[in-house]
């Protein structure tokens, strides 16, 4: 499926925060905008919705935390219990690290794998890039063009807020 | 600029010392006549005296320096955020003089109350008092070296505080860059020079009560303690201002950082924590484990829930409460925390000090009423400080920035 983007090619991160806010006040939907680095404030500008990432870690950390006491209580209190340092067989002191351990990395490879899964990344996939100049030093904000959109009202509307050109793209996706 | 705010501020000062020395005189009266018992030592009510003025004294001071050891890790770290609450830090250092004064003051006329080494003859062979143990820490644990230390320590501190909010002040009046490019230079002997000292102060005053006693830990269990009250307290201090209509630029992408700083060194004081109760814990040595011993069960069990509230209150309370984004940026949940946070380490203080001088002689009242007049003498200094400059160090290169701060 291919479709046409307007794509506004801006020289500074203010700009490009203001130009953002005007446009969407203008009531244009603004596609993406892509970004050399973070923009602080960017996700607030574009209405973007907060990630639900940190409930889910919640979550596996939880399970990490109890995976790793019920592990250790399994095997050290009733599966094959040992005398340690003269300590009982449940110390709960001594199992505070590996517990503490198991839920980083619970909750780490869940986000990670989670994170991947619900943005549709895998490895060696084409990424789609808009304008080139966006990895280097320019800011691109990407609005998508329907059927009937009319691109001179659209330039100018970039050009009176800051956009240093304006260009038309297409991209195919699979 | 702040008058309203200090008139406001000095009435809460105010108001605790007398409720603290109230607190403080009538307890003076119930524990006079039950002083009987304890020939050699002062009678129980002014050695809890001693005790709690210790405790709270050691408290304060540590929070009191803090605020300069925030001022100077942000600067070392070209922080722009923190600027903001820059001139709250400076403030908590009002209290490093008076602190370190009454600091030698109780140190001379608690004697040996506070101090098993201050025993007469404990270091001399043949004497009735004598202590192999503790006669072989004399190198370190001598009047004159001890006193020295503590001098030495109190003067580092005092002298960098004053450097580092005379450069602060002067880039107020005049302007430029050329304060703050000092300030990093000065900041970072100041790092340095605190990361020694406060170390040592640890031994000295907190850990040398259990004088056969000894944690490699300990310098970071108490620093532990004192950052993140004293990250408490500027938070605080920080929220009142705000509340109070000052600081009109301190928004709640400042709060969410100084929350986080709060959040995570709660925890950073709990792995410190944990570090030196589990290896005690596990290998069990006598002269180690005695410290726990007399914390989890000793004196009749008198500390036990104590021990287990200091968890609770310090990690699991911050942990839980001020684990989301939104309860960091909510100003009550961090006013909530912020409150539990400086009881919880008051009371680790409590913990630390209490078992080895008094046994398990120690109450609440006199505690707790010494703990108010100390907070009723800091917030007196500190708010007095804060009024006596812009609450924006209005010239810093970094102020911008910090206007503009989001997360």
């Amino acid at each position: 499926m291919t479709k046409r983007y307007a794509l506004g090619i801006f020289e500074d991160e203010d700009v490009l925060l203001h130009a953002i806010e005007n446009v969407r006040a203008a009531g244009v939907k603004i596609y993406d905008v892509f970004s050399p680095y973070p923009v602080h404030g960017i996700d607030d500008a574009l209405g973007i919705e907060r990630s639900r990432l940190p409930i889910a870690a919640f979550f596996y950390g939880l399970c990490g935390l109890s995976f790793a006491l019920w592990m250790q209580i399994y095997m050290l209190g009733f599966d094959w219990p040992m005398i340690i340092g003269g300590k009982p067989h449940i110390g709960l002191p001594a199992f505070i690290p590996v517990s503490f351990e198991l839920t980083v990395l619970f909750c780490c490879h869940g986000m990670v794998i989670t994170f991947y899964t619900i943005s549709g990344l895998y490895p060696r996939m084409k990424v789609p890039v808009m304008d080139v100049r966006s990895t280097d030093d320019k800011f691109v904000m990407a609005i998508e063009l329907k059927e009937d959109a009319d691109l001179g009202n659209l330039t100018q509307l970039l050009r009176a807020n800051g956009a240093s050109e304006v260009n038309e793209k297409e991209m195919t996706k699979e | 600029m702040a008058i309203g705010l200090i008139m406001a501020a000095m009435n809460i000062g105010g108001h605790h010392e007398v409720a603290g020395a109230a607190h403080g005189a009538a307890e003076h009266g119930a524990g006079a006549g039950a002083s009987a018992h304890g020939s050699e030592h002062a009678p129980i009510w002014l050695r809890r005296l001693f005790a709690s003025l210790w405790q709270s004294n050691v408290f304060f001071l540590g929070i009191s320096a803090v605020g300069t050891v925030f001022v100077a890790i942000h600067t070392v770290a070209y922080a722009g955020w923190s600027i903001m609450v820059r001139r709250i830090a400076e403030a908590f250092s009002a209290w490093i003089l008076p602190g370190g004064i009454i600091m030698l003051i109780v140190f001379f006329a608690s004697g040996h109350n506070l101090f098993h080494w201050r025993t007469e003859g404990i270091m001399e062979p043949g004497h009735p008092n004598y202590d192999a143990i503790i006669a072989g820490k004399a190198g370190f644990l001598n009047l004159g070296f001890y006193v020295a230390r503590m001098v030495v320590f109190i003067a580092i501190w005092w002298f960098f505080s004053k450097r580092l909010r005379d450069l602060s002040l002067q880039e107020d009046q005049i302007g430029g860059t050329g304060f703050w490019d000092k300030s990093i230079n000065v900041s970072a002997l100041f790092l340095v020079l605190y990361a020694v000292s406060s170390s040592m102060s640890a031994w000295d005053w907190v850990m040398s009560i259990d004088t056969h006693w000894f944690s490699t830990m300990f310098g970071w269990y108490v620093f532990a303690s004192w950052w993140v009250s004293g990250i408490a307290g500027i938070l605080l201090t920080a929220i009142y201002l705000k509340q109070a209509g000052y600081l009109r630029f301190l928004n709640a992408n400042h709060l969410h950082d100084l929350g986080k700083l709060m959040f995570g060194f709660s925890i950073f004081w709990t792995y410190v924590w944990f570090s030196q109760f589990m290896l005690i814990w596990y290998a069990n040595l006598p002269e180690e484990a005695v410290y726990f011993n007399q914390r989890l069960g000793g004196f009749d069990g008198k500390y036990t829930w104590l021990f287990f509230f200091n968890l609770i209150i310090n990690f699991a309370f911050p942990f839980l409460v001020l684990m989301t984004r939104d309860a960091k940026r909510q100003i009550i949940m961090l006013k909530i925390v912020a409150t539990a946070v400086l009881i919880g380490h008051w009371l680790d203080f409590y913990m630390m000090i209490m078992p080895g001088t008094l046994q398990g002689d120690s109450g609440f009242i006199i505690e707790i009423g010494t703990g108010l007049v100390f907070l009723g003498g800091f917030l007196l200094l500190m708010t007095k400080r804060l009024s006596q400059a812009s609450l924006v160090p209005v010239n810093h290169p970094f102020v911008e920035e910090s206007v503009h701060h989001t997360t």
